[in-house]
């Protein structure tokens, strides 16, 4: 159960910001930088960050859609970033990816059963009899039925597309899972139902998620670790429980805090933090959070903090916790005394 | 607490799109109204009606295909259905404003946001000078917060992030120290950081100013912390009506209750999320019973023959449920209610 399924390690993805005539590079966008995770076998994994955090592109670049700069991204012991086009096609069929929007990323000219079958056919999974059984299964694994495959996805709602989205990652019995925000263009009635059926599925074939989500409510429902990423970097990293108890990084705190309660008796301390997240294009120095922080001291502005465990199994980047002086340790106390 | 005079009430409103696959009833009969200086919720899942129920106020409905067929619309006593396109207009923005959900595609992008604040001054304060209309522009950039103002006066809408956009929209659309404000979504396509922000504006901003808000959402957080009063729709009807903190602590419609049930809490993990099963149904498909019964787990026989009407349970809580019917018996009611939970 504790056997880590995916490392990743020192993960960096630069965009190249061209201008001109000839497109000379001017700069780079820095979407991920030097980003390091574990995910373990059975676990669900949040990564959870406003946009522009990284968080999607941080799952696009595990899967290999995206060339990494640099890093190591090691599954099952390969490190994928190594291999050819072709054998990262064979170990796609263990990874599988579930997106955002259920509108786009289904073809619409093509029946629900020719989608699902599609991964069938690329990865070889058997004969067209075999494979048609195949999909008659996961349809009715993920609450469908037999006679949807007949049909087109403009005929589905949300919900029932966002459902063949996960079949289809699902046809070819992959370990691994990342969902780009699966429940965030549903509704709420509808958000709770594939919810379910994805908690349903990774119990019954032992699956492992990378969830990555903005909503804090739904990432603290569905994961066993949480990862919080700000400006392409993750400032903090726990296990769920502990981390909506007990956040140690002002930005998560501020993140937590922001999120609005559905219940008016619930008293909440909330703390707004001023301003937007600066561009990754031009990120501040030292701590990319200092700008808006309301615990900003002087090492903040110039030594990039690194993420370091304060306790077990509670990693956190922030010189609150790591630079010892009197003045630091006010803070602190003040710090713990609002949370 | 005084009793506040309603300074809009929209009393029976049906809106219907009219089309190629037939008529669609997207309001249905909707009643509801905002008193002075008071927060309404308008809350809802998508296709409920509740956006082009803010629409119809404004009489901002696409024509053709959607046409408001009947109810009345009353600001301050006055039918807004029966006023002209040359009235309504003084009307919009002087006494009742909108916001809307994309702050990016509501601003115009080849214009200044000085020019485009000028020219919502301009338009209802005939009389005033360049400068004049240029002073004010700056006080309600200030007034929103946001920083170096006088700058922003000389930029475009790109070079604004999403929640100064929609604070230039806030601004814009209190100019005129409306009576109103209609605000559809304005927090959605933002982050909660700054959706933290934006709301936090709103709260102040209808402290200071005294400005009714209708504020339209499918966020129960941002009603909860937002609104005095909560009007629920489901499928172009208002279904449950009351004050907030009664919704949230006794909510009586299936629906409602299944809504809030079904939000994730932060505090709590629960194991499972409780599921309202099947989908919103399509607006006018469902011609007899109540709109709900399909998906409903209360459901008995008369919900599929009969329509329920909204019932009042208590003073200031309405549902449009037969379980508090006053034929049902209240007490049979609470006995469901209780048995369910």
């Amino acid at each position: 159960m504790n056997k880590p399924l995916l490392r990743v390690e020192g993960l960096k993805k630069y965009f190249p910001i061209r201008k001109g005539l000839i497109g000379k590079t001017v700069g780079h966008v820095k979407a991920i930088d030097d980003v390091s995770f574990h995910v373990n076998e059975g676990e669900t994994l949040g990564i959870v960050g406003e946009s522009g955090c990284g968080k999607s592109t941080t799952g696009r670049t595990i899967m290999q859609l995206l060339e990494p700069t640099e890093g190591v991204v090691e599954f099952q012991g390969k490190d994928l970033t190594k291999l050819s086009a072709n054998e990262i096609r064979a170990v796609r069929r263990d990874m599988q990816m579930v997106f955002q929007d259920p509108y786009a990323s289904l073809n619409p000219r093509h029946t629900i059963g020719k989608i699902l079958e599609e991964p069938l056919i690329v990865h070889g999974g058997g004969n067209a009899k075999e494979r048609r059984e195949k999909v008659v299964e996961f349809l009715k694994i993920v609450g469908l039925s037999e006679y949807h495959a007949k049909r087109y996805p403009h005929q589905f709602s949300g919900g029932q597309r966002q459902r063949i989205g996960i079949a289809r990652a699902l046809m070819t019995n992959p370990k691994l899972i990342i969902a780009d925000e699966p429940v965030s263009a549903l509704d709420v009635s509808i958000q709770a139902q594939v919810l379910n059926l994805m908690q349903d599925l990774q119990k019954e074939f032992n699956l492992t998620y990378i969830f990555i989500a903005h909503d804090l409510g739904v990432v603290r429902h569905i994961s066993d670790r949480v990862a919080v990423m700000y400006l392409g970097k993750i400032v903090e990293i726990t296990e769920s429980e502990e981390l909506y108890a007990n956040p140690l990084h002002p930005y998560t705190q501020a993140l937590l805090s922001a999120v609005p309660v559905p219940d008016p008796n619930y008293k909440k301390e909330q703390i707004i933090i001023e301003g937007d997240m600066p561009s990754p294009a031009n990120p501040p120095s030292g701590c990319a959070f200092h700008t808006r922080c309301p615990f900003k001291m002087d090492v903040c502005t110039k030594v990039i903090p690194v993420l370091a465990e304060e306790k077990i199994g509670h990693s956190v980047a922030c010189h609150l916790y790591t630079s010892e002086s009197n003045d630091d340790i006010e803070r602190k106390k003040q710090l713990e005394g609002s949370v | 607490m005084k009793e506040r005079r309603k300074l809009l009430e929209v009393n029976d409103l049906q809106t219907t799109f009219f089309t190629d696959s037939g008529e669609i009833p997207a309001v249905d009969h909707v009643d509801f109204y905002v008193r002075e200086g008071e927060v309404l919720g308008i809350v809802g899942e998508s296709g409920c009606g509740k956006s082009v129920t803010s629409l119809s106020i404004m009489q901002l409905i696409p024509s053709p295909p959607g046409k408001i067929t009947g109810g009345e619309i009353l600001f301050e006593g006055q039918d807004l259905l029966k006023k002209t396109e040359k009235e309504m207009r003084e009307i919009r923005g002087n006494d009742v404003a909108m916001i809307f959900q994309e702050p990016m595609t509501s601003l115009n992008p080849l214009f200044t946001i000085g020019n485009q604040m000028s020219e919502a001054i301009s338009l209802h304060q005939k009389k005033w000078s360049k400068k004049q209309i240029k002073e004010r522009a700056i006080e309600m950039l200030k007034l929103v917060g946001l920083p170096r103002s006088e700058e922003i006066m000389k930029e475009y809408p790109h070079q604004l992030s999403g929640g100064m956009r929609q604070r230039v929209m806030i601004a814009m659309a209190l100019v005129c120290d409306p009576k109103v404000l209609i605000a559809d979504e304005p927090t959605t396509a933002l982050d909660v950081t700054i959706q933290a922000q934006i709301l936090k504006l709103m709260r102040e901003l209808n402290e200071r100013m005294n400005t009714a808000i209708l504020l339209i959402t499918h966020d129960l957080g941002v009603v909860a912390e937002t609104c005095e009063r909560v009007v629920v729709m489901y499928a172009g009807q208002v279904i449950e009506e009351a004050a907030t903190e009664v919704i949230f602590k006794n909510p009586c419609h299936p629906y409602t209750r299944g809504l809030i049930q079904s939000v994730p809490d932060m505090r709590n993990k629960k194991d499972r999320l409780y599921s309202i099963q099947g989908n919103v149904p399509k607006p006018g498909s469902i011609e007899k019973g109540c709109r709900f019964a399909a998906r409903c787990e209360s459901a008995f026989s008369r919900c599929w023959t009969e329509t329920p009407e909204l019932y009042r349970n208590s003073d200031n809580h309405q549902t449009r449920c037969f379980l508090y019917d006053e034929r049902e018996g209240v007490i049979s009611a609470n006995e469901q209610t209780i048995a369910k939970s």
